[in-house]
């Protein structure tokens, strides 16, 4: 080697790999980091103690056994999308469409709802709901993975495009189905009947969502880990090439594969409309679809790790948005300070898989490697 | 490497969709100890109604859709501290929450309110209803306030009430704030007779909307005889780029003056960037458009929150569907932009809110109008929300249409000749 090659002030390298207890304790101080971070700019910008700001965040959050529940319910519709993106994830397969395979899960559910009230009894309906609104999700994962497996269309664009075809489709239907004519809004779907409603169980209006997505963690956790689809997935997401020289059927994987994550997509529709909202509107996912990318990413594809993932982004957004207004500021700054938050924990990610070597000590370490 | 990039450049897309498409909800507690307050809901017996003594265990709550970012809600607020003010309410006394969507999120918003001691709640959005009438059943102890929506009057909850105001007379008189300046322009040699065309951006084909834009039309064409106008849709109440692309197609349609129902500036920030003169709608838009701004409508909330809070107050009962009016100051005209305006309007604006005012004159008397040629004289309106949408209450009264009548929110749909609707594809 060149003798004069220059040293870097820092130089990167990727570590070996680091023990658990370590991980956590990088990813623990960026949050400490990000709160100090937070309390600082909090202070500069509004002058208003961060100590009172964080503890209305705690209170906005679970301040109340309602504001618990809601919490609860959001956090189990966000972790049922993010856990219905990570098989096509893991397979590398870039399924930004969940927004409108959730859309497609929405307007099926609602179509039934308003279509079948009259014709068939309660569980018949509830039954139809639930087979159509996967049956729609699946289609709309499954058309991009259909052309990404025959053409190698690009699957990023495709999902995305497909999002607005879902968002059109849904407008279009609420004009259709309207109430009063011209309003733009179909309000809350069978008020008097409850044809269609999921049931309460012990009086409660988000348990049983919060169950079923219980439910389907484990059962995804248990797909991806201990299954012969899990293992595929995993080694077309590794390696293509090699998940063909083993023999796996890549196109059958992909298509499969978004058939599942679509119909999840489909299932979270269907819980919203027929479990809690009751109606549909475009805005009805609130941007679900995205936000799971980003927590399906940070819990690096790991249905039990996404649960704290789904928490903590539901946690800020609620919190967030108390303290911004508590104090008398706009939303927007309840957005920043989340922003923040998640810029340093995706920041540590980086810290956990990459070293810093700076100059002075980086010369004997890297000797010491050679 | 390759990888990487593509998977950062997916990420950077997904969260700039995430960030456009992100609607959080926010939330005000002016009291951080409001949730564990015991329910304060004992409204004091009697009560002269005049001089209100506000107990200090009275709490009001607001249901927003978006912040006061959106003219639309910042009318709202206004409106909400203007009747804070007046009543002297402490600042723990209240509780404002901010982007709550027309979903589920409204109930929950409305049962945390309830939860945190409030007596009264508002919320002013027509998609809320639904969801106000649930939380309603759920609280009967707490009244709840609807501002545009179309149920109380046949729900049967003694909790549960609408409002609205005869806006419509509002808007006749920037109507004829436009018809004067249709004249100048004639006058001066701008325009002909002919080309006397006004542009109207519209959100949907709803009733609230035909009946803010027939009774402008019908304000302008009282002045200014030749006056047309063509009406377009955006088919959203707030997007600022569709708002600003109709008008912009409106202008190159040859319209000479326009006005809107919808909530974003792209209307009226189209017209000052093309000269084109703009009456607007929830409030002046005169520091954005100091060149074509000439006058806005809108409705006032502060005398209702003050009649419901009051009633509230003294355990009185609040009227299922209130109609705001210019008499109780609901309905107002914001200053007239001197410089814009064209001479002589505030007088002929003066006496036609006084003759509204004493019941001489109706905005919409059957004989100033025609639908398909001829003069109308019987409708059947739906008044009473059904989905079907069926009429079911005769409006024309001794000889003009009697809007917001029969309940507060607008039923005039007719399509009247001298309007032609550019599209129709939203309802």
């Amino acid at each position: 080697m060149n003798e004069k090659t220059r040293v870097p002030l820092v130089h990167i390298s990727r570590r070996q790999s680091l023990p658990w207890y370590r991980a956590w304790a990088i990813r623990a101080a960026a949050i400490v980091l990000a709160l100090l971070a937070c309390a600082v700019i909090t202070t500069l910008l509004t002058g208003e103690n961060p100590i009172a700001v964080y503890g209305a965040m705690i209170e906005g959050a679970f301040g109340t056994s309602r504001r618990i529940w809601v919490l609860l319910q959001n956090v189990a519709i966000l972790l049922c999308v993010s856990l219905a993106v990570t098989p096509a994830f893991k397979m590398r397969f870039w399924n930004i469409g969940g927004e409108g395979q959730i859309m497609a899960g929405c307007l099926a559910t609602a179509a039934c709802m308003i279509t079948l009230r009259d014709v068939m009894p309660n569980w018949l309906l509830i039954v139809t709901m639930f087979v159509s609104s996967l049956l729609a999700g699946a289609i709309w994962g499954l058309i991009p993975a259909f052309f990404k497996a025959k053409w190698n269309t690009n699957e990023t664009l495709f999902t995305l495009m497909m999002n607005y075809v879902a968002t059109q489709l849904v407008a279009f239907f609420i004009i259709i189905w309207e109430s009063p004519k011209g309003s733009g809004n179909v309000g809350i779907i069978n008020q008097s009947t409850q044809a269609g409603w999921l049931p309460y169980i012990g009086g409660n209006r988000y348990l049983l969502n919060i169950l079923v997505v219980a439910l389907l963690t484990v059962g995804m956790y248990i797909y991806l880990k201990y299954t012969k689809h899990g293992y595929e997935i995993a080694v077309v997401g590794e390696s293509e090439r090699t998940a063909r020289y083993v023999g796996i059927k890549v196109e059958r994987v992909i298509m499969r594969t978004m058939l599942i994550s679509g119909a999840i997509c489909g299932l979270a529709g269907f819980l919203l409309v027929a479990g809690t909202d009751h109606t549909i509107t475009t805005t009805i996912s609130a941007s679900r679809g995205f936000t799971a990318v980003m927590v399906s990413w940070l819990a690096k594809f790991s249905p039990i790790f996404m649960v704290l993932t789904s928490f903590l982004i539901e946690f800020l957004s609620r919190g967030a948005s108390e303290i911004a207004t508590q104090f008398g500021l706009n939303h927007a700054f309840g957005d920043i300070l989340t922003g923040v938050i998640l810029f340093f924990i995706i920041g540590s990610e980086f810290f956990i898989t990459y070293k810093l070597h700076f100059r002075g000590h980086s010369g004997k370490a890297a000797e010491k490697n050679v | 490497m390759k990888k990487v990039f593509a998977l950062l450049l997916a990420l950077a897309m997904v969260f700039a969709l995430a960030a456009c498409g992100d609607s959080g909800e926010a939330v005000t507690t002016d009291t951080p100890e409001a949730s564990d307050a015991p329910e304060a809901s004992d409204a004091p017996e009697g009560g002269s109604g005049e001089t209100v003594s506000v107990p200090e265990d009275f709490k009001v709550g607001f249901i927003f859709l978006h912040d006061e970012n959106s003219t639309y809600d910042l009318n709202f607020i206004n409106g909400a501290n203007a009747a804070i003010e007046a009543l002297g309410l402490s600042e723990d006394q209240y509780v404002f929450r901010t982007n709550i969507p027309e979903g589920q999120e409204c109930y929950d918003a409305a049962a945390d309110l309830a939860d945190a001691g409030c007596d009264i709640i508002f919320a002013d959005s027509f998609g809320h209803e639904d969801y106000m009438i649930q939380a309603a059943q759920e609280f009967p102890e707490v009244q709840f306030c609807h501002s545009t929506g179309t149920k109380a009057h046949t729900q049967g909850l003694d909790n549960y009430h609408n409002a609205f105001a005869s806006i419509y007379e509002g808007r006749y008189l920037a109507g004829i704030v436009a018809g004067m300046k249709l004249n100048e322009m004639i006058e001066n040699g701008e325009i002909t007779e002919d080309e006397a065309k006004i542009g109207y951006v519209g959100a949907f084909t709803y009733a609230e909307v035909i009946s803010g834009y027939t009774s402008f039309f019908l304000g302008a064409r009282s002045v200014c005889p030749s006056a047309t106008m063509d009406v377009t849709f955006t088919g959203s109440w707030y997007d600022e780029t569709a708002e600003r692309e109709a008008a912009n197609n409106l202008i190159a349609g040859g319209c000479v003056l326009i006005s809107q129902h919808a909530d974003s500036m792209g209307a009226p920030s189209a017209c000052e960037d093309a000269g084109v003169p703009n009456v607007s709608y929830n409030g002046s838009t005169i520091a954005a458009c100091p060149d074509t701004y000439l006058v806005s409508s809108r409705i006032d909330w502060a005398p209702y929150y003050e009649y419901a809070i009051t009633c509230a107050i003294n355990g009185e009962a609040i009227d299922a569907d209130w109609t705001g009016t210019l008499e109780t100051g609901s309905v107002v005209l914001t200053d007239l932009n001197e410089s814009a305006v064209a001479e002589g309007t505030q007088e002929a604006v003066d006496e036609a809110m006084a003759a509204l005012e004493d019941g001489s004159l109706h905005v919409f008397d059957t004989s100033t109008f025609t639908v398909g040629g001829e003069t109308v004289t019987t409708y059947m309106a739906d008044v009473d929300t059904d989905e079907n949408s069926e009429g079911d209450t005769e409006a024309i009264v001794d000889g003009y249409f009697a809007e917001s009548t029969f309940r507060s929110a607008p039923y005039f749909d007719l399509r009247i000749d001298g309007i032609t609707l550019l599209d129709e594809n939203y309802g």
